[in-house]
């Protein structure tokens, strides 16, 4: 029996864990050996509900300093936070 | 080239500004569908053997070189140049880019039967310089796509996002994205920013779609049917927490897809005003106040006391 990492990305609509799901990633390690996940709906609907399914927080998005002149530009969604789950295969 | 019955509204000019992408569904004639694939079919034979150093000599249209002017692109008998010479899209193109834009590129998409090719998101080109101007790219789909069945994938409002090409390929997936599906003929007009992917085809049949990138080589200001400007127009004191009107500009640039949510819609708010002074040649302009009340804050701090 092996173990595998699951990899999950949640963008979420704020800083706070809590917030709603508005974008997601999986990178499954396993193969496909592992539990899957929904592709075409987000797979939970806060981070909050990643963490209760039993997915490990591995990061979550610091505040960061505005670049002045650009604090109004947007770019790449900001609230990413980063799930592992291990699995045997 | 008559375009000026077929130019576009205010009120579909802002939609564009605010979603980065328009939709006319079967605009194309059936005439002009049914030919052109056997033309795409020559022009995307040239693109390769060029590609690959072979001689283009498949036959089919000359193809052009980037900075020509669109009204030199594919002269008659081509049933692309027909395509592009349409009243109908020559009206969308000039009120968005102005008269006679420059060719970018062209590229036939073909995605064979069965293709299991997929793109990550991405935009075109490289990250933008701080103008609001903007490329258009048009996605003409001659033929019935079923769905699933390789429509471009694309997020919409992405476009005002400034952001390198490849930097959005780790978004799977975005609330509200889309997949195309529709009638032959439909015709997509994107902001060169806005993400997009290639789909696999698992149906039965190719997919083909033609895409062209237009430079504007005039100012975009003011260019589309202005019938309806004086009256949807807003000035900068359209504010929702204040006074707000439910048929202007601004109310449109209000309405957020799916995947903004929170306060970040604000500054997505922000960047469509940003754009739309641009456009509208009118510096005041803004939604729900947060330019003016930051320059006029500015404006005092500039005073000498």
């Amino acid at each position: 029996m092996a173990v595998r990492q699951q990899i999950l990305y949640l963008w979420l609509a704020e800083g706070a864990l809590d917030t709603e799901t508005v974008g997601w990633a999986l990178h499954d390690g396993s193969g496909g050996k592992g539990p899957g996940l929904p592709e075409t709906e987000p797979p939970y609907t806060s981070g909050l509900a990643a963490l209760e399914d039993g997915w490990c927080l591995l990061q979550s998005p610091a505040p960061y300093p505005l670049y002045p002149g650009a604090e109004h530009e947007v770019s790449y969604l900001a609230n990413e936070f980063l799930f592992e789950r291990r699995v045997e295969v | 080239m008559p375009a000026d019955n077929h130019k576009l509204t205010t009120l579909e000019m802002a939609r564009f500004v605010a979603d980065g992408f328009l939709r006319f569904d079967a605009l194309i004639p059936a005439a002009i569908n049914e030919a052109v694939i056997e033309e795409l079919r020559l022009l995307e034979e040239n693109k390769i053997n060029q590609i690959v150093g072979l001689p283009a000599d498949a036959g089919g249209p000359p193809r052009p070189a980037s900075l020509t002017p669109l009204s030199q692109c594919y002269p008659a008998p081509s049933v692309l140049g027909a395509m592009l010479r349409l009243p109908e899209v020559q009206g969308i193109i000039e009120s968005l880019v102005g008269p006679d834009p420059l060719f970018d590129h062209d590229f036939v998409h073909r995605l064979p039967a069965g293709s299991t090719y997929k793109q990550h998101l991405h935009v075109d080109a490289v990250v933008d310089s701080t103008h609001p101007g903007f490329d258009i790219q048009l996605f003409y789909f001659p033929h019935d796509v079923a769905a699933g069945a390789g429509g471009t994938r694309f997020v919409p409002a992405t476009h005002l996002r400034r952001t390198r090409a490849e930097g959005v390929s780790r978004f799977q997936h975005l609330l509200g994205e889309q997949q195309f599906s529709g009638s032959a003929g439909t015709l997509m007009v994107f902001h060169h920013g806005l993400w997009h992917a290639g789909q696999p085809n698992p149906s039965d049949v190719d997919r083909w779609m033609y895409k062209i990138r237009l430079n504007p080589r005039v100012s975009q200001v003011k260019r589309w049917n202005l019938a309806d400007f004086d009256r949807v127009h807003n000035d900068a004191s359209d504010h929702t927490f204040a006074l707000m009107r439910h048929d202007s500009v601004a109310q449109v640039f209000r309405s957020m897809q799916p995947w903004q949510k929170g306060h970040e819609s604000r500054y997505e708010q922000m960047q469509r005003a940003r754009l739309w002074r641009y456009l509208s040649n009118d510096q005041g302009f803004d939604v729900d106040y947060y330019h003016t009340r930051i320059e006029q804050r500015d404006r005092l701090a500039g005073e000498r006391h």
